[in-house]
């Protein structure tokens, strides 16, 4: 029984204090090891059909659906409809979009939940021009946005919708953009958190008054201004 | 090599054993309640099919930070001060692994090996979720109190919740899992007591030192002096 007389050694407390040295340096580099996972990581995980993945902390954004998994939609199926109290409705294909006088932007990702991921550099169209390109009629003062995931939305007002830093986005971080952030085509308002950025682009609804998008229904406020709403003071983006 | 607590007569009438006290028993289901609702609220925060569902955001938000405010509240209380001598005692036994303790984890010579009063399993849950409640402690602060710190540390914060979160997950519903298929184990958190049979055969070495201690109180002795089951 000579195992019985040794004493124990401490390995709780070795256990518990290991925890809380990857907990620390977690803290201090895991902004790095995440860049890391999302580029080796996070290509497999658009792969997965069951969007059960897409639940795992890979990555420096976190992946939001209000639908169980991620939509998806070929480059060559997709279509774009711009409606309502336009002059001359329009459906855009992919390539439609991509030749229209592109916009670049590189600014910091801000989401409502709190993380912000630095210097996120996206291409796309503005959404003004899309808007000039349908002609607006004069009784339209918002626009109502719709995903092809069938239940999100989003609004924004006519004067938002023509700032140079609203997109009808096609490109992120230098390459198409993912199902998984969007793609291929989703919106991008640089200047507003980014429940207001609808991924999975489907409709873009000129509208006499703002309707309440998604998640604004849920509590949110509709003029999602980085740092000056919902009861958060983050720095602009 | 035969234990001597084996060759020991015994009958259907042997006493029972106190294995957790009241102290240790409502601290245990005070976390539990304060751990459901920190992971439920938490998946809701964080998984968006089930924050559809839930919705109220900021309400599960709200729930969700002071919970966790709250958690190391129970356990400072119940461990500091005399009423937490059987809680302070257990988390000595919960720290201290014996070489058979490895060999068990390990699933070296399950059969012969001999445990005290919790396996090796239960020891690392312990730990683990010791560690990861600091840990989330930390970095819930940090996520909720963003302005204080720098922008990586923020970033660096919520990739450790949400990692640290996964584990508690695997860990609690593996913990839950174990306490089911053990029904006397489960008992004993509601009741204090196991059976001397269950003590005899899931913790050997805790039988024996509390028979033992059983022995000496009969010969008057103090109870308080009670000689840990792994002798130092």
């Amino acid at each position: 029984m000579a195992d019985d007389l040794q004493p124990g050694a401490p390995v709780g407390r070795r256990v518990f204090f290991s925890l809380l040295g990857v907990g620390a340096a977690g803290i201090l580099f895991g902004s790095r090891a995440q860049d890391w996972l999302e580029r080796e990581v996070g290509p497999l995980i658009s792969k997965d059909g069951t969007g059960l993945a897409s639940l795992l902390p890979f990555g420096r954004f976190r992946i939001y659906t209000v639908t169980g998994g991620l939509p998806s939609r070929s480059r060559s199926d997709y279509k774009l409809k711009v409606k309502g109290l336009v002059d001359q409705p329009l459906t855009l294909s992919y390539a439609d979009i991509t030749a229209m006088e592109p916009t670049a932007l590189t600014r910091d990702f801000q989401c409502v939940t709190g993380w912000r991921v630095h210097d996120v550099a996206w291409k796309g169209v503005r959404l003004g021009d899309v808007l000039d390109r349908a002609g607006v009629q004069a009784e339209a003062s918002a626009v109502r946005f719709t995903s092809f995931d069938g239940a999100y939305s989003e609004s924004l007002t006519l004067e938002q919708a023509r700032r140079r830093d609203v997109l009808v986005a096609y490109e992120f971080e230098g390459s198409q953009l993912s199902d998984m952030h969007g793609g291929p085509v989703r919106l991008y308002v640089a200047p507003m958190y980014g429940y207001k950025s609808l991924k999975w682009l489907d409709s873009i609804e000129l509208t006499r008054h703002v309707e309440e998008g998604y998640w604004e229904v849920r509590g949110y406020d509709v003029d999602g201004w980085v740092g000056r709403s919902n009861g958060r003071d983050d720095d602009a983006t | 090599m035969q234990p001597d607590v084996a060759s020991r007569p015994r009958g259907r009438s042997e006493l029972p054993l106190l294995r957790f006290d009241r102290v240790e028993r409502t601290l245990h289901w005070v976390n539990a309640t304060l751990f459901g609702i920190l992971m439920l609220t938490g998946a809701a925060l964080y998984a968006g099919p089930i924050s559809t569902i839930v919705g109220n955001r900021e309400t599960v938000r709200f729930l969700h930070v002071y919970s966790g405010l709250l958690l190391p509240i129970p356990l400072l209380i119940a461990v500091l001060g005399r009423h937490g001598t059987r809680l302070r005692r257990d988390l000595g036994r919960l720290n201290r692994w014996s070489r058979d303790d490895m060999h068990w984890l390990r699933r070296k010579r399950r059969s012969t090996i001999r445990l005290g009063k919790f396996n090796p399993g239960q020891k690392l849950n312990a730990s683990f979720i010791a560690g990861a409640g600091v840990v989330m402690l930390a970095t819930g602060s940090i996520m909720h109190w963003f302005d204080a710190f720098p922008i990586d540390w923020r970033t660096g914060a919520t990739f450790m919740h949400d990692w640290f979160a996964l584990g508690i997950w695997i860990a609690v519903l593996g913990h839950i899992f174990f306490a089911l298929r053990d029904s006397d184990a489960l008992e004993s958190m509601w009741q204090g007591d196991v059976s001397a049979k269950w003590a005899r055969t899931k913790a050997p070495l805790w039988y024996r030192e509390q028979r033992e201690l059983e022995k000496a109180e009969h010969a008057g002795a103090k109870t308080e002096t009670a000689a840990p089951e792994v002798p130092r």
